[in-house]
């Protein structure tokens, strides 16, 4: 059997997903946090169920990607379990009606039924059930209120016939239901709804905005810097230095594997950043270089997520926005890029026309650099003063805008107006969030460790056949003459495509002047997407638009390489 | 009775929506999310610099961009609270 959960954006389809299947997934409190579906299996008596978390939609007639999504599933459901929004019960069931046309079992889902209480709102449910003929089951997702009773009611899921109606007609049929079940008294406003209104007004809200990315910037670099300078960095120093030291001496000091192990001895002893083997630096810059700042950078983007702070960021950008051919939601999908380009590429789901995704997919994986690589931009160019990282980082955001209002010139097609649902101020569930952010470190730790290793293991494998010599000789022109960087400099602008932070990290052992590291940052960040990236874009714009999206990276690339090297 | 663009609507003033002067598709997307003819609906804010606007309805919070903003007329209500 195969159970779909449908519904408006932002009603906690993913809560409840996560609730029945036991498999995690993304929930956050903004309309659009799944853009594609998410597999899960339940017990149901005796069978085992196949439970799929649809993105979420508005209505069946699709205006975007993610929506399209949806309405594909609809057909291949053996049951809808309709997630509904009690305290927006109008709106939602413009959908349940759509749903119940559709000759498929539906059950509703009445969530956040606790808000409904102190918001004033007094819902009917016998009558609500008697109209809609369908089992109705007030749920609270985020404490599992109701979810035993919602399994429970699973079976008795049926199909009630209902005619097809026009739109107007969904409209005004669910206007007398709303009159027969719903009665609202009124009630006060609260602090959160307070604040809430203070951070989509233009003045106080470009001050909230301006705060809340401040400070969420330096939160991010206290808790990546203590983690590192209080737990990781002592941790490798005290007790894998000895280890790496004896294994070095066993390995005779030096020859194919003990270069691939532990790297090259710099000054007789093991470094963690230039040594370079699999053992050493393969360790140290995914674990004590890059996790740290993978740990704090999604735990500070999970409470922004969880809080809904980031529709409101939106609206306030939306004006911005549009002098880069997007409007002010795909501010959401970019600040994602700076956890990792992956799912922000897919995030980009949530905007509605070709033109505005290719611009977004595109100054994403040019001008965004992820979570891993801005770990090592601040260990390797911060140690040469922080002025270096923020010449990186103005030159990226000049990229961004230049590239964006070239674009947006450029490229065919128009850009739609924002129009989002903006949901009310939550506090962040604390077990959810920490959830998310395990998930997304486990995320890091399964897939980008591996490649790091692979990275680490291919560069030693070519530096001993000597191969990299030979690229570096023919690509020197370019490297040396446009770049102002050592010719050897190619293997990291090469390894690169594997891991950016990796490729960072091959700048350590080259003596480069600080300007040279600066021109080297910004070089490998806009190039060419790393291999994950790639993937995506190829798959989520197409061959001749992804091909079209790297012709512009590598052009952007040799122009800002080439200008900067002229500057510093 | 006073009849307004939502553009020209003063924050805090509401009323409900007489007309939308828009394509089908425009309609469609307005309507998903509560937007049609006859809703009451309050202005929360308008942005600056042809920002979007701001609206509650059915107490869920809308942001509207400032060009289909200017194509929604609302009927004042007399007693502005």
């Amino acid at each position: 059997m195969k159970i779909l959960l449908m519904g408006n954006p932002n009603v906690g389809k993913s809560v409840i997903f996560s609730r029945l299947t036991g498999v995690h997934a993304i929930a956050s409190n903004y309309p659009g946090t799944t853009v594609g579906y998410t597999r899960g299996f339940m017990k149901l008596g005796e069978d085992r169920a196949e439970v799929i978390d649809v993105p979420g939609t508005y209505t069946l007639e699709p205006t975007c990607e993610a929506e399209e999504v949806a309405l594909r599933m609809l057909d291949s459901g053996d049951v809808v379990v309709n997630v509904v929004n009690a305290t927006n019960l109008e709106r939602n069931l413009y959908l349940t009606l759509q749903l119940l046309e559709r000759k498929v079992p539906v059950i509703v889902a009445l969530n956040m039924w606790d808000d409904t209480r102190h918001r004033g709102i007094n819902i009917d449910l016998n009558r609500l059930r008697e109209i809609l003929g369908v089992p109705v089951i007030p749920t609270v997702a985020t404490t599992g209120e109701g979810i035993k009773e919602l399994v429970e009611n699973l079976p008795k899921a049926i199909w009630q016939d209902t005619p097809a109606r026009s739109r107007d007609g969904r409209w005004a049929a669910v206007g007398s239901i709303i009159e027969q079940v719903q009665r609202v008294t009124h009630r006060h406003h609260t602090w959160l709804e307070r604040l809430a209104d203070a951070s989509v007004r233009p003045f106080s809200g470009s001050i909230i905005a301006l705060t809340v990315l401040a400070s969420a910037f330096l939160v991010v670099r206290f808790i990546g810097e203590s983690l590192i300078g209080c737990v990781f960095d002592p941790l490798f120093t005290n007790l894998w230095t000895p280890v790496l030291g004896r294994l070095s001496e066993f390995l005779g000091g030096g020859g194919f594997l003990h270069d691939i192990l532990i790297g090259k001895l710099i000054a007789g002893e093991v470094d963690f950043v230039q040594s370079f083997g699999l053992l050493s630096s393969g360790l140290y810059v995914p674990f004590a270089m890059v996790l740290p700042y993978i740990i704090s950078f999604y735990l500070v983007l999970g409470l922004l997520e969880d809080t809904g702070y980031l529709p409101r960021l939106a609206v306030l950008m939306d004006t911005i926005m549009h002098r880069v051919g997007l409007h002010g939601y795909a501010i959401i999908p970019t600040l994602l890029g700076f956890g990792c380009n992956v799912p922000a590429v897919l995030a980009t789901r949530i905007l509605e026309s070709r033109r505005e995704r290719f611009i977004a997919a595109t100054l994403i994986s040019i001008a965004v650099p992820c979570a891993a690589l801005q770990a090592m931009i601040f260990g390797l160019v911060g140690e040469r003063g922080w002025e270096y990282v923020a010449i990186v980082y103005g030159t990226l955001f000049a990229v961004w805008i230049g590239l964006g209002v070239i674009l947006r010139q450029a490229v065919r097609g128009f850009t739609p107006e924002l129009l989002i649902e903006i949901p009310p101020y939550r506090l962040p569930p604390w077990r959810a969030a920490l959830q998310k952010l395990w998930m997304r470190t486990y995320g890091f730790l399964v897939e980008a460790v591996p490649i790091i290793l692979g990275a680490i293991l291919v560069i030693n494998v070519l530096h001993f056949l000597g191969i990299f010599e030979a690229i570096a000789d023919f690509t020197a022109p370019v490297v040396t003459g446009l770049f102002g960087l050592p010719k050897e400099a190619v293997t990291a602008l090469a390894i690169g495509f594997l891991r950016k932070d990796v490729a960072v990290g091959m700048l350590a052992p080259l003596a480069l002047t600080a300007g040279q590291l600066v021109v080297g940052s910004v070089v490998l960040a806009m190039f060419f997407p790393c291999i994950a990236t790639f993937v995506v874009l190829l798959r989520e714009l197409g061959v001749v638009n992804m091909l079209k999206s790297a012709g512009i990276m590598i052009v952007a690339a040799l122009i800002v390489g080439g200008l900067l090297n002229l500057i510093l | 009775m006073q009849v307004k663009t939502l553009k020209d609507l003063k924050p805090g003033e509401g009323g409900r929506i007489a007309q939308i002067d828009g394509g089908h598709g425009m309609v469609g997307h307005l309507a998903a999310l509560g937007i049609r003819p006859g809703r009451r609906i309050t202005k929360i804010n308008s942005g600056f610099m042809c920002g979007p606007v701001t609206i509650e309805v059915d107490r869920a919070q809308i942001a509207i961009g400032f060009g289909m903003a200017k194509r929604i007329l609302v009927e004042v209500e007399e007693t502005a609270q």
